[in-house]
C-alpha cells in the first residue's frame, strides 16, 4: 500500500505539489489526469526519489517503510517501478547488461545469489514475447536509435523484468499509435498480479480504455481536487477541466 | 599515525589493490646519477663497449637539457641524485651463484595474477615479468623459440644477440629526442626484446609485466620490437607499483620497428600507484612510445587504457613512412583526485595514401587534470594521407579539468584530416534512470563510464578488456553522488 499524507514539494525553490493526500490500495489502479503543468510528474518523480525535487513537508510510506528517507534504488528494491515519460538513452550500454545489472542489483538487496547467465537470458526471452519487443534492441544500447514506440515498450520490458509491486506509468501513451498502444497496455495488464497496484499518468481516455482504473484523481494547480471513478476519465475526455476548475472556483 | 589516518589509507588501500609490497631481498645499487652509476649498471648487465658509450653519450647530452615545460602538468622538481638507478630483486648470493627464482617473486606475480608457471598460465599469452630494474623470468620462450621467435628481457638480448640489437636500439627513438628518453637511454634496465621473422605469425599474445618494488629507486623500462615482413604480433604491456608517499619515477621508451606488411597491436593497461587522495606519492610516467611503420602495408595500433599514476605524460606515436601504411591509436584516460595526466599522440605521416586514426577518451573526476595531446603532421610527399581524430572528454564533478591540444601541420593539399571533439558531463537523467532500476550510483558510473569507454576497450584482447572495464570501475569509486 502506498500512502501519500499531505505531501508539498518544490522544484528550483518553487512549490509544486501543494498538499497531496493519496492512498493506493493492493491490487488497485488509480489513474492522475490533469492540466500540463498542474504537478503529475512531479507527483510520480517525487515518489521515486528525483534528487531534483525536494520534498517540504508530508510524508510518503510504502507498505509500512517512509520512502523518504530511502534511496532512489532503495525505493526500486522495495519494488516501486516507473515508465519514464522520456526514456533515457545510455550509450554503449547493452540493454542485456544494463537489464542484468538491474536485476543482479535488486537480488542482492532481497538477499539472493545473482542469476546464471544462461537462466537471465531465459528470463529475458521470456519476457521479450510479453511485449513483443525485438531481440535486436537487447543487443544495442539502452534506448539508443529506438523509436518512440519501442522506448515505451521498452520500458514495460523493463517492468516485466524487474517484477515491481508499485507501477508508475507516467504518459507512458503519449507519442505511441494505437497499436503500439494497444501492445503495451496489453503488456501491462498480462504482467500485472492481482496485488500489483499502479498510478497511471495521462491525458487521455485512450490508455484507460485497454488499463482500467478503479480510481480517477484530477490533479490541479499542485492539490488533487476531485476523485471519482472511470466515469470521471470519461467525462473529462468529453468536457476537459474547465467544469473541474469552475468548480473550485478557478 | 592518528586513527583518522589510519582509516583514510585503509580506504585508499581498498581502491589500489595492488599496493602491497614483497619483502625480497634486493641488491640496490647507492642513490645517485653520475658516470661511475652507468658504468656500474652496464657492468651488472655484462654489456658491450659500444652499448656503454651509447649510454654515456646519452647521458652526457642529458646533462645539457632541462626538463620540458610545455605539459599541462606541473612536474614536481625531481631530486635524480635522490633517486637509485639499479635494483635486483634476483640479486647473486655471496657465493656468486644465481640463486632460485625467490618464491616471494612468484609469489608477488601471483597475487598480481601473472603466474610465472607457465602449467598455470593464462592459455595463449607468454610474459615478461620485470621487477624493478630485472626481468625476472620470461615464459614461453623455447615454444617461441620453434618458430625463430624471439621474446626475452632486453639484457638477454644484448647478450644473446648484440647485432639485433645493436641495429634497431634507438633507430626509433633516439637519445636525442627529448630529456626523459636521454634519461632512460643513460640508465635503463630492463624490458622486453621482441623479434617475429619473416612471415611469422607470432602464435600467443606477447606480454610484458612491469613492477615496481623498492623504495626510492626508478625504473627505466626499454622495450624494442621488430617485426619483419609480413609477420603479426599483439604485445600487451601491464603495470602497478606499491602505494608509498614519495613519487616513484618511471620514465620509459619503447621502440616499435614494422617491415612491410606486417602488423603490430600494443595495449597498455595502466594502473601505477596513483598516489592518495590528497596527491601525495604516486608513480611519475614519462614515457616515449614510438613505432616506425617503415614497409609498406605496414599496420600498427596503439590501444591504451590508462587509470593509474600521479603524473602521466605519454604520446605513443606513429612515424608512417611505408606507403598504404595504417597506424592507430585508441585511448581512454581516467584521472581522478589529484591525478594529472597529458596524454595522446603523434601521427607522422610520411608514405603516400597513409592513413590514421585517433580515438580519445578522457574521463577526469576529483580535482584532477586530463588532457588530451595531438600532433598529425602530413609531409609534403604524403599524397593522399588521410587522418581521422576523435577526441571525447567527460566530467565527473565540477573541480576537475579536460583539455584538449590537437596540433595539425599539413603539408600536402591532397591530405584529408578530419578533427572532432567533444566534452559532456555525466548526465544526471542517466544516473536517475539507472537508480530507478534499484543500479546504484556507484554502479551506475561504472556503467556509463564502460559505455562512454567501450569503442576502446574494444580493441582490447580479451582478457585484458575484463580487466580494463573492472579498473574503470574502481578507479572512480566516490566520485559522484
Amino acid at each position: 500500500m502506498l500512502e501519500i499524507k499531505n505531501l508539498h514539494a518544490t522544484v528550483n525553490g518553487k512549490e509544486i505539489l501543494k498538499g497531496i493526500d493519496l492512498t493506493i490500495n493492493d491490487g488497485e489502479i488509480h489513474a492522475i489526469m490533469g492540466t500540463n503543468g498542474a504537478g503529475k510528474s512531479t507527483l510520480s518523480n517525487v515518489i521515486v526519489g528525483n534528487p531534483v525535487y525536494e520534498v517540504t513537508d508530508g510524508s510518503i510510506t510504502f507498505n509500512g517503510k517512509n520512502l523518504l528517507e530511502m534511496k532512489t534504488e532503495e525505493r526500486a528494491h522495495a519494488g516501486i517501478f516507473m515508465s519514464f515519460q522520456t526514456p533515457i538513452e545510455i550509450p554503449g550500454v547493452s540493454m542485456t547488461n544494463f537489464m542484468r545489472a538491474a536485476v543482479n542489483a535488486r537480488r542482492e538487496a532481497l538477499g539472493l545469489e545473482p542469476l546464471k547467465s544462461t537462466e537471465f537470458l531465459k528470463i529475458m526471452r521470456e519476457k521479450r514475447k510479453l511485449v513483443e519487443i525485438d531481440q535486436k534492441l537487447m543487443n544495442r544500447s539502452v534506448n539508443e536509435g529506438f523509436s518512440g514506440g519501442e522506448k515505451k515498450r521498452n520500458e514495460i520490458f523493463q517492468m516485466a523484468m524487474l517484477e515491481p509491486s508499485f507501477c508508475i506509468l507516467d504518459e507512458t501513451d503519449s507519442g505511441l499509435d494505437v497499436d503500439a498502444l494497444r501492445i503495451v497496455a496489453e503488456g501491462f495488464n498480462k504482467l500485472r498480479k492481482p496485488d500489483t497496484s499502479a498510478m497511471v499518468i495521462t491525458h487521455y481516455q485512450r490508455l484507460l480504455d485497454y488499463i482500467k482504473p478503479d480510481v480517477v484523481h484530477v490533479l490541479i494547480g499542485g492539490k488533487i481536487v476531485k476523485t471519482g471513478g472511470p466515469d470521471l476519465a470519461l467525462k473529462i475526455e468529453n468536457e476537459g477541466f474547465d467544469w473541474i476548475k469552475a468548480e473550485i472556483g478557478e | 599515525m592518528s586513527e583518522q589516518n589510519e582509516f583514510v589509507r585503509s580506504v585508499a588501500e581498498k581502491k589500489y589493490e595492488f599496493g602491497f609490497t614483497t619483502d625480497v631481498q634486493t641488491e640496490i645499487i647507492e642513490k645517485g646519477l653520475n658516470e661511475d652509476v652507468i658504468r656500474t649498471i652496464s657492468a651488472k648487465k655484462g654489456e658491450p663497449e659500444w652499448l656503454l658509450e651509447f649510454r654515456l653519450e646519452a647521458y652526457r647530452y642529458w646533462l645539457t637539457q632541462k626538463q620540458p615545460t610545455w605539459g599541462h602538468l606541473k612536474l614536481p622538481e625531481i631530486d635524480y641524485q635522490a633517486i637509485s638507478y639499479y635494483a635486483d630483486p634476483t640479486a647473486k648470493s655471496a657465493d656468486g651463484e644465481k640463486k632460485e627464482l625467490d618464491p616471494e617473486l612468484v609469489k608477488t606475480f601471483d597475487k598480481l595474477g601473472i603466474p610465472l608457471e607457465e602449467r598455470l598460465a593464462l592459455s595463449g599469452m607468454a610474459v615478461d615479468a620485470v621487477m624493478d630494474s630485472v626481468s625476472v623470468k620470461t615464459t614461453f620462450k623455447e615454444k617461441l623459440a620453434e618458430k625463430n621467435i624471439i621474446f626475452c628481457s632486453i639484457s638477454e638480448a644484448v647478450r644473446e644477440y648484440p647485432d639485433l640489437v645493436k641495429q634497431y636500439l634507438g633507430s626509433v627513438v633516439p637519445y636525442r629526442d627529448n630529456y626523459f628518453a636521454a634519461l632512460n637511454s643513460a640508465v635503463f634496465s630492463d624490458g622486453s626484446f621482441v623479434y617475429i621473422p619473416k612471415e611469422t605469425r607470432c602464435p600467443m599474445e606477447l606480454s610484458t609485466y612491469f613492477r615496481i618494488n623498492a623504495i626510492n629507486t626508478g625504473q627505466f623500462e626499454r622495450t624494442l620490437i621488430v617485426c619483419e615482413e609480413g609477420s603479426y604480433v599483439s604485445y600487451l604491456e601491464g603495470c602497478t607499483a606499491p602505494m608509498r608517499d614519495e613519487n616513484q619515477l618511471h620514465a620509459a621508451i619503447v621502440e616499435i620497428v614494422v617491415m612491410d606488411n606486417a602488423e603490430v597491436k600494443y595495449s597498455t593497461v595502466q594502473n601505477w600507484y596513483p598516489g592518495d587522495e590528497n596527491g601525495n606519492g604516486g608513480v611519475l610516467n614519462l614515457v616515449t612510445k614510438r613505432g616506425h611503420l617503415r614497409g609498406v602495408n605496414s599496420k600498427l595500433s596503439w590501444t591504451q587504457v590508462e587509470t593509474g599514476s600521479a603524473i602521466t605524460w605519454k604520446y605513443p606515436s606513429c612515424i608512417l613512412s611505408g606507403d598504404n601504411s595504417q597506424a592507430e591509436f585508441y585511448s581512454v584516460a581516467v584521472t581522478n583526485n589529484h591525478q594529472v595526466a597529458d596524454t595522446g599522440t603523434k601521427m607522422i605521416h610520411i608514405g603516400k595514401n597513409t592513413r590514421s586514426t585517433i580515438i580519445s577518451k578522457g574521463i577526469s573526476a576529483g580535482k584532477s587534470e586530463n588532457s588530451y595531446r595531438g600532433l598529425v603532421k602530413v609531409g609534403s610527399k604524403a599524397d593522399g594521407a588521410r587522418n581521422y581524430s576523435s577526441c571525447d572528454s567527460l566530467l565527473l564533478g565540477s573541480e576537475c579539468g579536460a583539455h584538449t591540444f590537437p596540433y595539425m601541420d599539413i603539408h600536402n593539399n591532397t591530405a584529408t584530416v578530419e578533427h572532432e571533439a567533444t566534452t559532456s558531463k555525466i548526465n544526471e537523467d542517466q544516473l536517475l534512470y539507472c537508480n530507478q532500476r534499484g543500479i546504484s550510483t556507484e554502479e551506475a558510473v561504472g556503467l556509463i563510464v564502460n559505455g562512454y569507454a567501450k569503442e576502446v576497450i574494444n580493441k582490447l584482447p580479451m582478457e585484458f578488456a575484463v580487466e580494463a572495464q573492472k579498473l574503470l570501475s574502481v578507479s572512480l569509486e566516490g566520485t559522484v553522488g
